[in-house]
């Protein structure tokens, strides 16, 4: 692999074991994907925050990493922490368990990154445009810069991207170079998709059939995609959870992402394939069993005001019954709070919960057996990732849920019709 | 005595006994990161010691924290004196950087058993079969 003199003066040292290490990751790296050389970022999304997987050897690293001199040379952000930072002694986290967060984020505050602790780094200010080169960790934020941004970033691990960060600088290899970004799969779809909760579904599917393969879909209604902001957050699950059920780093969309008039975007001999029924997607996803319903969740990736706002508006003036959580930036939080539209939504019994995800809090010590949400991402992961049963449905059945208590499944909504 | 090649991921030179095993490894979970010993049910290699062994298998699995689990067992003196993979991926990789552990991959890891004595500097490795 090509190195500059600079960049070769900091794999041997020259600014220290911090950056050096940093360097050895990055070209490393290279040197497995068969990089020719590296190129220069704009900026990083850092994953592997929360405790709860970061554990003590995380810790014990990244502590280490900022001692011995690393410092992130562009902007950086960060992924959801284990527990909101301000709340979490009134939602019931856990005193030591914040300890040790608060331990992660003074690693990472000495690196010079600050805890921005969101998936969704688009919404709050870390907005790469068209073309170029950054180095991302959190598969559905990859996803969204590539595809609807038009970055360029491959699916980076946390400790790359901290790496890349440290040096500003990736390896060029994968979605850095224009013959990666090609379909490989054309999903021509022949079905009503609709809803936040239809977007996911299809994105699970199609990451099913994906893998790791560029998909291009076509058939979907773009004006509904279009219409900003409402677009850009059926964008962000469809992303989301083509990146949950596959490895799927970059979609095109016929006629709304960046890419998808580009000349020969799609690659010869991409296999085809046809979506014309959503049901099995909703099934896989429902995995609510017999637990009593304790949580509604919205916000996975991470809600944005406008999905605040129609929150508040399925609510139309009618109290939760069962606790509805939903998850967003701090940084949208507080704009929520200066525009009044957290306290119309608290006031009817909702929480903002900032900084966190139930993906990567410890969800099981707060008691939690069975959530509803409308957020495919989430629905595919709780089960494992938080140990809890999930009914899976479109926003306007969870919210109904959030205020009568109680989940009424699919089938018999469909008998009472 | 065999001699194979590779190419370095990590730098450094050892020596020790090989461990092998044909299943991927994931350190997130696999290994008691007090003990070195593995832990993971099922796994071919449950109950076996990998401190200061040369742990040959054919690639990493699982979760990117692996790297830290890794680099935790290292600072607790339980790590593996040197990895030789046949195709190395990300996870390990960085885990073996971070924690200063010698890495070799694309090596014919099907000339190496268990027990074996096994040296790596640099790309070169010496397998010295168990007599």
């Amino acid at each position: 692999m090509k190195l500059t003199p600079y960049e070769q003066s900091l794999l041997e040292g020259a600014e220290g074991r911090g950056v050096q290490k940093a360097m050895e990751i990055v070209v490393a790296l290279g040197r497995i994907y068969g990089a020719e050389d590296l190129v220069e970022i704009s900026s990083a999304q850092v994953a592997g925050v929360s405790y709860k997987n970061l554990g003590e050897a995380g810790l014990e690293f990244l502590s280490d990493w900022a001692a011995q001199g690393a410092r992130v040379r562009v902007p950086t952000t960060l992924n959801p922490a284990g527990l909101d930072l301000h709340n979490w002694r009134q939602l019931g986290f856990d005193a030591a368990f914040a300890a040790k967060q608060q331990r992660v984020l003074e690693a990472f505050a000495a690196m010079g990154i600050p805890p921005s602790c969101t998936c969704t780094p688009y919404l709050v200010g870390n907005v790469p445009a068209r073309g170029e080169h950054v180095a991302w960790a959190e598969s559905s934020a990859v996803s969204f810069a590539n595809s609807v941004l038009g970055a360029r970033t491959n699916r980076e691990g946390g400790p790359s991207a901290l790496a890349a960060a440290i040096v500003g600088r990736t390896a060029r290899y994968g979605l850095h170079l224009d013959v990666n970004r090609r379909a490989q799969l054309v999903v021509e779809v022949r079905c009503p998709v609709r809803s936040l909760s239809d977007f996911g579904v299809l994105g699970i599917l199609v990451g099913q059939q994906a893998r790791h393969r560029v998909p291009y879909l076509r058939g979907l209604d773009t004006t509904r995609l279009l219409n900003w902001p409402a677009g850009l957050d059926l964008l962000k699950t469809l992303g989301a959870a083509m990146a949950a059920s596959g490895a799927v780093a970059l979609y095109h969309v016929e006629g709304v992402t960046p890419e998808s008039d580009e000349p020969d975007i799609i690659a010869p001999g991409a296999e085809r394939i046809t979506v014309t029924d959503l049901r099995a997607g909703y099934q896989a996803l429902e995995r609510g069993e017999q637990f009593a319903l304790d949580l509604v969740w919205f916000g996975c990736p991470h809600a944005s005001l406008a999905e605040l706002e129609e929150i508040v508006r399925l609510l139309n003036g009618r109290r939760c019954k069962v606790p509805l959580w939903v998850t967003m930036a701090r940084a949208l939080r507080d704009e929520a709070a200066r525009n009044g539209l957290l306290q119309r939504f608290e006031a009817l019994g909702g929480h903002v919960v900032a900084d966190t995800c139930l993906v990567v809090a410890p969800m099981q010590g707060l008691g939690f057996r069975c959530m509803a949400t409308p957020c495919a991402k989430g629905a595919y992961y709780a089960p494992t990732h938080s140990g809890m049963a999930v009914h899976f449905s479109s926003p306007e059945a969870c919210v109904e849920a959030a205020v009568t208590g109680r989940w009424i499944a699919e089938a018999d909504e469909k008998v009472e019709r | 005595m065999k001699r194979l090649t590779g190419r370095v991921i990590k730098h450094g030179r050892a020596s020790g006994i090989a461990l092998v095993s044909p299943e991927p490894i994931s350190f997130f979970g696999m290994v008691d990161a007090d003990t070195g010993i593995v832990i993971e049910p099922g796994h071919p290699l449950v109950g076996e010691q990998i401190a200061g062994r040369i742990l040959v298998f054919p690639t990493g699995k699982g979760s990117t924290v692996g790297s830290y689990s890794l680099y935790r067992l290292a600072k607790a003196g339980r790590a593996p004196a040197a990895i030789i993979n046949r195709e190395s991926d990300p996870i390990v990789a960085v885990g073996a950087i971070i924690s200063d552990i010698p890495m070799v991959d694309q090596v014919d890891i099907s000339q190496i058993h268990t027990g074996d004595w096994v040296q790596i500097e640099g790309g070169e490795v010496v397998v010295k079969d168990r007599a």
